[in-house]
């Protein structure tokens, strides 16, 4: 039992703490966010110089040997700051896939571009009639010789607009919920047949409807065995729920640690908000979900290379419990902050931007709570 | 007992709906609140009925109201929930009008009543400050007697859609060396194109504006803008206040909304099948409709007491808890309900005109040529509306500050 965190992970949180400070403050970040692109592809170079991107990564695969828990230690900073660059389409998705089950030559084409910071990626799975089923897909892909034809509709594909490429869930046999006949590929965003269309999303981000109207992709863009991706994506979009379950914390521990401070300000009836019993035990209920979450996705993060069964119970718990502190804790922090909560620009109505958002992305309380209950 | 309309009821029920289906104005379709709403729009239906004589049917006769009954005056708001109208604002039909007709002298009865009714005179509401919000009391803004004027300095803040606003109606302190806060404050009335009133909108999370800062610097206002007497504002303000909370519920407004959220649900699917025939959503769903079946007969019973001749009372703190409840559930569930496409900003909700338009236009990159749409049309806006409606348990009266009310006034705590 050793809850302590190594050396180079003390190190990876300070120096990432002290950048997402001092160069991702507020103003930097709504001027980002409000930018043509979006985003600050700056801070993606920097982040590859630091490290970061090639954190999770093996050092054969050209990382540094790490793994889920420094995604966790990442996430939670990035979480604190409500960093909007892609760390989880691109290093924790397409990196998981590359990284489980790439061949060495797509590790090597990709792998090192990622962790250079120089290739983008986005996760293209949803489709929408699919809602939470990776299973569910419309989108197929026709071999046809030496190549794979895709055609389909990809809904809400985050980070799509600052990526290069796509991974694409895509059914190669089966019918449309079939557990079998799924399949996972590397598309390049400028392929012909790839149409997008782009737009901001409520938590800052961006995000494409992307649709595959004839695209050829060559054999070798399938990634792992043909019709047989499902497990695999379950792996590795466990992982993704794990980091955000991380970033999920991260941002409730400032959402609280900003209440409680604008309880101590904030004077009505001549005394601190603050000092009314009544706010006071909803902040210690916040508190205690925020402390719950923190060891839920220690579980989750700690789970990851367990058995399937034990790591999908441990990763579905994280998720429920996380997504319902995240929901009490964006609905609570507004409601102490008053009519300041609701406006743009106390930075606590975007944290609980993020936070209802969080329950949308890789299956909701409800999808994780139905699978725990299946787990037994 | 009984929870049936009588015959006389639905015949006015028919007449009603009959109305309003020939005279709702058209463009402005069945949706409500819409990004694209000009302020025109926002007044349509306000004129509409000030002509046919609706617009204030809790009026007394005397002034234009319709005298009907408290079961008439919930089948009204029924039959607009049903048709989605956009209603009248509250600011002149539900607070100051009541207010001037109650306190006022025959005056400013003449020069505002009519601009009420018609929908002609656009009203704002100035009573949060910066530093009193709940503590109303607190205020600082002042009005100093000079003459025949009134000066007024200070700021308001919050003031809904004041930027539209002909009118507002603000608490001013009077006396600042009265014994207790709540004693040297007067109701002023404030036309907002006189000189040193300046508008500065608010964006919401939701990134719409519908509230204002009112800055007010050196503001000369003729004394005879002052409603009853001086330094008696406080008593006016809470006159108002249980007004405001009565129609606060919001009941059949919620009742179209699970409607819509059942239509919604039961086209999105889940697993294969319509999300409304899983239990786990289904249960919510009936939750909420258990809650709002409460809060309905729990109106309708203050309703009562009121023809009985009872004022509303503390009672309707319930109504404004429950009612704020229901509306921000049925909001978190709708955006539950459309899953991933609640996630695009389709720009704000309750944008002036113009912002709206320029907002969605940010949503135009990517190589596409034809417009794909971007998810169904009843996703738009359903993160937005979740978030705005935060907003509903904050203020009116704060919800916490609601269950004070109980405490001290129904428990005697
Ligand atoms: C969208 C919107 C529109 C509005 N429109 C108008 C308008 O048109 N005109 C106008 O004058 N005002 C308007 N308001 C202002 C509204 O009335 C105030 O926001 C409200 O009174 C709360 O005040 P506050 O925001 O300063 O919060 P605060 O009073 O600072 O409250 C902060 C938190 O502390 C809690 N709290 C405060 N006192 C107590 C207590 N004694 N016990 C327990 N908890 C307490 C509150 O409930 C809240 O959760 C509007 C507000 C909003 C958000």
């Amino acid at each position: 039992m050793d809850f302590n965190f190594t050396e180079e992970q003390d190190m990876v949180r300070d120096g990432l703490s002290r950048m997402v400070r001092e160069q991702y403050d507020w103003e930097s970040r709504r001027k980002a966010i409000e930018s043509d692109a979006g985003w600050n592809p700056e801070v993606w170079a920097q982040l590859a110089e630091l490290g970061i991107l090639g954190m999770p990564f093996s050092e054969k695969d050209g990382g540094f040997g790490g793994g889920a828990i420094d995604s966790m230690v990442i996430m939670e900073e990035f979480g604190k700051g409500l960093v909007i660059e892609p760390f989880v389409p691109t290093v924790v998705c397409a990196g998981g896939f590359l990284k489980h089950a790439g061949s060495d030559a797509q590790k090597e084409e990709h792998l090192s571009a990622i962790i250079a910071g120089k290739r983008v990626f986005a996760f293209a799975y949803a489709e929408p009639q699919g809602r939470y089923d990776y299973a569910d897909l419309a989108t197929t892909a026709k071999k046809d010789g030496d190549a794979y034809t895709l055609n389909g509709h990809k809904a809400v594909v985050i980070g799509a607009p600052w990526a290069s490429h796509l991974v694409v869930t895509a059914r190669t046999s089966g019918g449309e919920r079939d557990r079998d006949g799924v399949s996972v590929f590397i598309v390049d965003k400028g392929a012909d047949g790839v149409v997008t269309r782009d737009y901001e999303t409520v938590d800052g981000r961006r995000a494409s409807e992307v649709y595959f109207e004839n695209v050829s992709v060559p054999a070798d863009a399938l990634i792992g065995e043909e019709g047989k991706a499902l497990p695999l994506i379950e792996l590795v979009t466990d992982e993704a729920i794990a980091a955000q379950c991380a970033e999920a914390c991260g941002a409730m521990k400032v959402a609280h640690t900003m209440t409680v401070e604008y309880s101590r300000q904030r004077k009505q009836f001549g005394v601190p908000i603050g000092q009314f019993q009544v706010l006071q035990h909803r902040m210690v209920d916040m508190y205690t979900a925020y402390e719950q979450s923190v060891s839920l996705t220690y579980l989750a993060t700690l789970k990851l290379d367990a058995g399937e069964a034990e790591r999908k119970r441990a990763v579905s718990a994280a998720k429920v419990g996380v997504g319902q502190a995240a929901r009490l804790m964006g609905q609570e922090a507004v409601q102490i902050h008053g009519g300041n909560g609701v406006t743009d620009e106390y930075a606590i109505g975007h944290y609980f931007k993020r936070l209802t958002i969080f329950d949308h992305e890789f299956g909701n309380v409800d999808h994780h709570m139905k699978r725990h209950v299946k787990l037994g | 007992m009984n929870l049936e309309f009588t015959p006389e009821e639905i015949a006015f029920r028919d007449e009603v709906r009959t109305f309003i289906e020939e005279n709702h104005p058209k463009h402005l379709g069945d949706f409500g609140m819409r990004e694209d709403m000009s302020p025109e729009d926002m007044v349509a239906w306000h004129k509409v009925l000030g002509e046919k004589g609706w617009s204030v049917p809790a009026w007394p006769e005397q002034y234009g109201g319709t005298g009907w009954t408290p079961t008439q005056r919930y089948i009204w708001s029924e039959e607009n929930a049903r048709a989605n109208t956009f209603m009248p604002l509250p600011f002149g039909v539900s607070m100051v009008g009541p207010v001037i007709y109650t306190f006022g002298n025959e005056e400013q009865k003449a020069q505002h009543l009519p601009g009420i009714r018609s929908g002609e005179t656009w009203w704002c509401q100035g009573y949060s400050e910066p530093g009193a919000g709940s503590d109303l009391a607190s205020l600082k803004t002042t009005a100093v007697r000079d003459g025949d004027h009134y000066v007024i300095n200070g700021q308001k803040t919050w003031t809904t859609l004041a930027q539209h606003a002909d009118w507002g109606f603000f608490l001013c302190r009077t006396d600042p060396d009265a014994a207790k806060p709540q004693e040297g404050i007067s109701f002023i009335l404030l036309d907002m194109k006189t000189p040193g009133v300046e508008v500065k909108p608010i964006k919401l999370l939701d990134g719409g504006y519908e509230v204002n800062e009112t800055w007010l610097t050196d503001v000369r206002v003729p004394a005879e803008n002052l409603v009853g007497e001086e330094n008696k504002g406080w008593t006016y303000a809470k006159f108002l206040l249980a007004h405001e909370r009565s129609g606060i519920a919001g009941v059949a407004r919620s009742k179209r909304g699970v409607e819509k959220l059942r239509e919604i649900a039961g086209s999105e699917m889940l697993y294969g099948e319509p999300l409304m025939d899983d239990f786990d959503f289904a249960r919510k769903v009936s939750q909420l409709e258990i809650d709002l079946a409460a809060l309905e007969i729990t109106e309708l019973r203050t309703l009562a007491g009121e023809q009985a001749g009872k004022g509303p009372g503390p009672e309707s703190s319930i109504l404004k808890i429950k009612g704020t409840e229901v509306q921000q559930r049925l909001t978190e569930l709708t955006l539950e309900a459309v899953g991933s496409y609640g996630t695009p900003y389709y720009g704000n909700i309750t944008g002036e005109a113009g912002v709206g338009a320029d907002q969605r236009a940010r949503i135009a990159g990517g190589n596409a040529t034809n417009q794909y749409p971007i998810g169904p049309d009843y996703a738009q806006h359903s993160a937005a509306t979740y978030f705005n409606m935060r907003k509903t348990s904050i203020y009116g009266g704060s919800n916490e500050i609601q269950r004070n009310i109980i405490t001290k006034m129904i428990l005697g705590l």
